[in-house]
């Protein structure tokens, strides 16, 4: 069966229902992925990722909602009907078999001929390097290895969703990078559906189509790794995604004439003159009044026009300077590529380009507006 | 270890020949017993040197021992076939109700699940005595003393707990996504658990279903009580050989040799087996 449209409808999962403690692991979580679509659930530990999908390879009952696989429901089924392979965090390897035949197991019980299984082994294994290792038994290797040799028995599959948990973990950088690309190439060629379980946004942002970012069980936004960096549907994604993590400033907003005017403290602003903020955001910044702006520290300039601020740290990291730096409004992290003279205890001018602020609900921390456009 | 001088390699021999002396030496002396008249054991001072005899091995064997005093009937091979029915049945159930059993403790959290598992493993602490007598007056109702399945049955009090609490640890140790990978390449839960779940734990489990088979074995109570003559294993057959003419050394000896070594030839092969499985999970995760 080739790969299939995965439908999540508001899911929840509930540990411990009715026990002295339950815990609620995923709330309401929906989303879609296209046939061929490559999908991450991004988040840190806790937030629900891990068990959204043991809940989608059928290791955890769903508590509400439902789970469709190409159409059909899915959530009461057992893991061997649901027709998904998963390459696992822990491997999971069977400690008797080889490498080889750890990978080529379920084609196996499949009874797809022999010349087939080989031809398909030989083709992962030279995708994930680990030709060298197919006669070796699974207590015999390092834990990328083993990792490399999981992730193979589950791409090796023709199966309608595959899912990877965290399946680059214990890998080296180098190798990780390299594999990055080629795994998502191996992916894209043969059209499989993948969901992928990843702490690390360099991760999800290479492989995933769109990434789900997960937090506290809640779905916060799922969308393309463009969408998360330009238009984050809240304050929490946008602090998320980027590094270093965006900076979060409470303001009053208010008009001063036809332009806008940030008020970050006593004698800290950002102004804007007319037509430096478009009116349809200058409407709903100016509705909101109480808001967050959201600048990243790449976007802050070094100048005059905005406000001003004391070095607390500058460091040189080898290709762009960190600035840390503290004003009346709180602190702010600026990132420069070319190297920043200024010395801790200076006070230099910070400002921040129209379409380079996000704006934030103050209450609720729904994004307001993005740049020259409202969200 | 390399570096070792003369002097504590001799030292280390010395001390290991010490401890095995030591452990060895009444087993030795047993085994020289079985080939010795009642009168050559009985000899002060005992010798080292003396005519190996048949004759014990011959009177348990055949069941009949003549002494002076007279003949005795003894049923030592009944005895024995006994202990090796009773073990092996109780041994058998108790791997059959015991490993699904723990396997369910291990992967599922139940009400009172820990409650359960804990009262089975109290079983192992509480004294033997203390559900003998109830138990012979139930079991004199139900017509189930003096028969192999009530004792079967009462032997599962020594084999169930231990094969439960072993078996639970093993499955604990063994990540629950190796099932979970063989589920999703398409297999039931029976068949996960009868072709991964069991395999990889079996140098668990045959560490287990030994050790519950010595202590079935060795167990002498509940027999005593529960088993008339010929229901009974070895370990209380033995009495009868404490006799009113005297205590006959030379036969106890020689049955003592011969109910340990069922036990022995099992441990031996067994090890075997535990040794290669345990190299197979030797690293686990």
């Amino acid at each position: 069966m080739s790969a299939a449209t995965l439908v999540l409808d508001r899911v929840d999962k509930i540990y411990n229902v009715g026990g002295a403690r339950p815990v609620h692991a995923v709330r309401a979580m929906s989303l879609e992925l296209s046939p061929g679509e490559i999908g991450a659930l991004l988040g840190s530990s806790g937030c629900g990722k891990t068990s959204t999908l043991r809940m989608v390879a059928g290791f955890e009952e769903v508590t509400h909602g439902s789970i469709a696989l190409a159409g059909r429901p899915i959530q009461a089924e057992p893991p061997a009907r649901r027709n998904v392979a998963m390459a696992f965090e822990g491997y999971s390897l069977y400690p008797p078999l080889t490498v080889r035949d750890n990978i080529a197991f379920a084609l196996k019980s499949q009874r797809i001929d022999a010349a087939q299984v080989e031809r398909r082994v030989a083709e992962v294994a030279a995708l994930l390097e680990i030709e060298d290792i197919l006669g070796r038994h699974p207590s015999s290797l390092s834990g990328g290895q083993q990792q490399r040799a999981g992730l193979a028995r589950a791409l090796v599959r023709d199966a309608a969703l595959h899912l990877l948990d965290e399946p680059m973990g214990q890998l080296e950088p180098r190798l990780r990078a390299v594999l990055r690309g080629r795994l998502k190439h191996y992916i894209k060629e043969r059209g499989l559906t993948v969901v992928l379980v990843t702490h690390d946004q360099t991760e999800a942002n290479a492989l995933a189509d769109r990434i789900a970012v997960m937090e506290d069980g809640e779905l916060q936004q799922f969308a393309t790794p463009a969408t998360l960096r330009d238009r984050p549907a809240n304050r929490f994604v946008g602090a998320f995604i980027g590094e270093p993590p965006m900076n979060l400033l409470p303001a009053e907003a208010r008009a001063e004439g036809q332009g806008v005017v940030f008020d970050l403290s006593r004698d800290a602003r950002l102004s804007y003159a007319p037509g430096e903020v478009t009116a349809p955001v200058r409407d709903v910044v100016l509705e909101r009044g109480r808001v967050i702006i959201g600048v990243r520290p790449h976007a802050i300039r070094l100048s005059d026009a905005g406000f001003s601020a004391r070095i607390v740290a500058n460091q040189w990291i080898g290709d762009q300077s960190h600035v840390a730096a503290s004003f009346s409004g709180g602190s702010v992290v600026v990132v420069q590529h070319e190297r920043v003279a200024a010395r801790s205890g200076e006070r230099i001018g910070l400002a921040v380009e129209a379409r380079d602020l996000h704006v934030f609900d103050a209450d609720s921390g729904v994004a307001v507006a993005h740049g020259e456009a409202p969200a | 270890m390399q570096h070792q001088s003369t002097f504590e390699r001799v030292l280390r021999g010395v001390l290991i020949a010490l401890v095995l002396v030591f452990f060895m030496f009444p087993i030795v002396w047993i085994l020289l017993m079985s080939f010795q008249t009642n009168e050559q054991i009985l000899r002060i001072p005992p010798s080292l040197l003396f005519e190996p005899t048949l004759e014990n091995y011959r009177a348990l064997i055949t069941g009949r021992l003549e002494t002076h005093a007279g003949t005795l009937d003894i049923r030592f091979m009944q005895n024995l076939w006994n202990s090796l029915i009773l073990s092996v049945f109780s041994v058998a159930l108790a791997l059959v109700l015991g490993v699904p059993a723990a396997y369910a403790f291990a992967r599922f959290r139940f009400r009172l699940g820990e409650d359960i598992a804990f009262t089975l493993l109290s079983f192992r602490f509480a004294p033997p005595l203390l559900v003998l007598l109830p138990l012979t007056l139930y079991f004199q109702d139900l017509g189930l003393s003096d028969t192999y399945v009530g004792l079967v049955w009462v032997y599962q009090l020594i084999c169930l707990p231990l094969i439960l609490w072993i078996v639970r640890g093993y499955f604990e140790d063994m990540s629950p996504d190796i099932e979970h990978a063989y589920r999703t390449a398409g297999h039931g839960w029976l068949t996960t658990f009868r072709r991964i779940s069991i395999p990889l734990t079996a140098p668990g489990i045959a560490a287990a279903g030994l050790l519950a088979f010595i202590f079935a074995w060795n167990n002498f109570i509940f027999a005593l009580v529960l088993a008339s003559a010929d229901k009974q294993p070895v370990t209380v057959g033995a009495l009868a050989f404490v006799t009113a003419s005297g205590i006959q050394y030379g036969q106890i000896a020689a049955a003592i040799v011969l109910s340990i070594t069922p036990t022995l030839a099992l441990a031996l092969y067994a090890q075997r087996y535990l040794v290669e499985g345990l190299s197979l999970g030797a690293v686990k995760g």
